[in-house]
């Protein structure tokens, strides 16, 4: 899945400064102030297919559901127990936080090169900037064919280009490898952007100064560029994590909906859909989706509690 | 945190310093590499179905054809997941722009009971996805009888917690005083937002806006769980099953997939900025 579809992880959320003193502005503001209306067409879609999937999903878990969503027994904490007691679950995990772990300092490497190269060149700058974010506006599907048919061992440009026959999808040892340079071409131009933007943020003053005091090229960047955009770079760590870590499409795709090479490629969100889709099983599913759901809001959570933790470290 | 990213306009005349050869040489030399993937795509869909499975492979096409475009719109249904896509994803994107700013002014410029509660609750949504509680959105979206519907296919898209932060911290960052200015003259609150806020608001709502519908366009996951009707399908959903399921034509599935990118490379062609603009205004929000 892309990073659009995931959460902006959230800064810390303060509620709107109180005031202490009512002036005549305030409570001029103030009687205005009735707009629980503006809210509620949000909450309306909110509580339907957020909470409320939230809700069931959670019932469901402590029950034997299947597909037809009717007749369910409560089972306790029997989906859980089964979950952790079962290797598919912990391979699939495997899977996808190996492939996190690829993925995302590859990705920040790349992006925040190519968007040092497209900050820097003075020319054509739309070029550069459409060249590498071009391949994030295909959809993933499209991505993970285009990619199958170039990794395809007897057609396939790679091995032609490179003078190898690698069968890359098809061995344990490099198909989730070919998933994870799919999704480098696919997804970096996102994270490029977000370089790229920050990098146009730095005020040139830091820089002239810095040239006055006859600082050279590599001093600026280690002691302005790299600073500055420390912020932006925890951003796009924790997008990319989020994101990783929910990797479906290409992976499918790349394998004809098959879980790989000897079950290699299957990722956490293919199991769940498999147990809950082709087995039925939608109350062990539940119980694996909030799983994973815990894991990705531990992820989420980590991040705000760092900011906050450096914002105190500031004051 | 300022809105506006500056696509600086090249001022002046620029030289061709040794630095700026080496950079530019460089530049081209990764953006080839980078785009030839799709290059290889668009090479593939003009051979003829036998040429591009020939071994060994060759870039160019030998005898150049059209007809795996021409079969793809005559026996595909490939027309049909266009007007899907079309469909879904100008309706997601416009009762996304709509409700998310509604949503985003209500919690930052106004006060009701159980503001900060719900504000959190937004906030734990954010962590939700079809991707992460696929199966029990699927069978709430069944219980309510939509499955197989473009309302199954829509709505669930429609509730974006993200976007509803994004223009939350942007609402906060607008002056009071050009609001109160309108209230002393008498004007209501939803007259206020509508002539006042909305306007100033219109580089962050593009911002939404664009990347609502770049999502919902390549959207596969949610599609492809809520409807397996090829007549309902998106164009991302429908090139990954039914042009996947039988004997997969590659020069057809190249086409296909090439017509799925090309909207959205239109898009960001014309809306370089806006783009880039919002990319850092959503970047930097999240900071």
């Amino acid at each position: 899945m892309s990073v659009l579809d995931t959460a902006v992880a959230p800064a810390a959320v303060r509620p709107s400064p109180a005031t202490d003193v009512e002036s005549p502005r305030t409570r001029l503001t103030r009687r205005l102030q009735h707009g629980g209306w503006f809210v509620a067409p949000f909450l309306v879609l909110f509580a339907l297919f957020v909470l409320l999937p939230i809700g069931r999903g959670l019932w469901l878990s402590f029950t034997d559901a299947n597909i037809s969503g009717t007749g369910e027994r409560f089972v306790g904490l029997d989906n859980y127990r089964e979950a952790f007691g079962n290797p598919l679950m912990w391979d699939a995990l495997g899977h996808s936080a190996y492939f996190t772990l690829l993925v995302v300092p590859c990705i920040v490497v790349l992006a925040f090169l190519l968007a040092m190269l497209a900050h820097h060149i003075e020319r054509a700058k739309w070029l550069w900037r459409l060249c590498f974010f071009a391949p994030f506006l295909l959809p993933s599907t499209v991505a993970g064919n285009l990619w199958q048919w170039l990794f395809n061992p007897a057609t396939g440009m790679i091995n032609h280009v490179f003078g190898l026959d690698t069968p890359w999808l098809t061995q344990k040892s490099t198909a989730l490898l070919a998933v994870v340079i799919t999704t480098l071409w696919w997804t970096v131009g996102f994270s490029f952007l977000l370089f790229l933007a920050a990098l146009q943020n730095i005020p040139d003053h830091l820089y002239e100064a810095a040239a006055l005091d006859g600082a050279n090229a590599w001093h600026r960047l280690v002691h302005i560029t790299l600073p500055m955009l420390r912020n932006i770079t925890g951003l796009v760590v924790t997008l990319q994590i989020l994101a990783s870590l929910q990797v479906f499409d290409q992976a499918v795709v790349m394998q004809d909906f098959g879980p790989g090479p000897e079950e290699s490629t299957r990722t956490f969100v293919q199991y769940t859909l498999e147990e809950g889709f082709t087995a039925y099983r939608v109350g062990y599913a539940s119980a694996i989706s909030i799983i994973f759901f815990v894991l990705i809001a531990a992820v989420a959570l980590g991040r705000m509690w760092l900011l906050r933790k450096r914002e105190e470290g500031v004051r | 945190m300022s809105t506006t990213v500056v696509v600086r306009k090249n001022s002046g005349k620029k030289k061709w310093t040794p630095g700026q050869i080496v950079l530019t040489a460089l530049g081209t030399v990764v953006s080839a590499v980078w785009m030839t993937p799709l290059l290889w795509a668009l090479l593939t869909s003009l051979k003829s179905e036998t040429e591009a499975v020939e071994v060994p492979t060759h870039w160019v096409p030998q005898e150049w054809t059209g007809q795996a475009w021409k079969a793809l719109f005559e026996t595909g249904n490939i027309t049909n997941w266009f007007v899907n896509s079309a469909v879904v994803s100008v309706c997601v994107t416009f009762v996304v722009v709509l409700v998310s700013a509604l949503a985003g002014y209500g919690f930052a410029r106004t006060e009701f009971r159980g503001k900060n509660a719900l504000l959190g609750l937004v906030m734990a949504g954010l962590m939700v996805s079809p991707a992460v509680l696929g199966v029990p959105l699927f069978t709430t979206v069944q219980s309510m009888g939509m499955v197989d519907t473009y309302w199954g296919m829509i709505l669930p898209q429609c509730a974006p917690a993200a976007m509803v932060y994004i223009l939350y911290k942007f609402f906060q960052s607008i002056p009071h005083e050009l609001e109160e200015a309108a209230y002393i003259d008498g004007a209501g609150r939803w007259r206020v937002f509508f002539t006042i806020v909305l306007p100033l608001s219109r580089p962050s709502l593009s911002a939404v806006g664009i990347f609502t519908f770049i999502a919902s366009w390549n959207n596969f996951l949610w599609p492809y769980m809520v409807t397996n009707n090829p007549d309902l399908m998106t164009m991302p959903n429908g090139i990954a099953t039914v042009m996947n399921s039988y004997g997969i034509q590659w020069a057809q599935l190249m086409a296909g997939g090439l017509m799925a990118g090309l909207p959205l490379v239109i898009v960001f062609v014309f809306f370089q900025r806006q783009i880039i603009s919002g990319v850092a205004h959503t970047g930097l929000a999240g900071q």
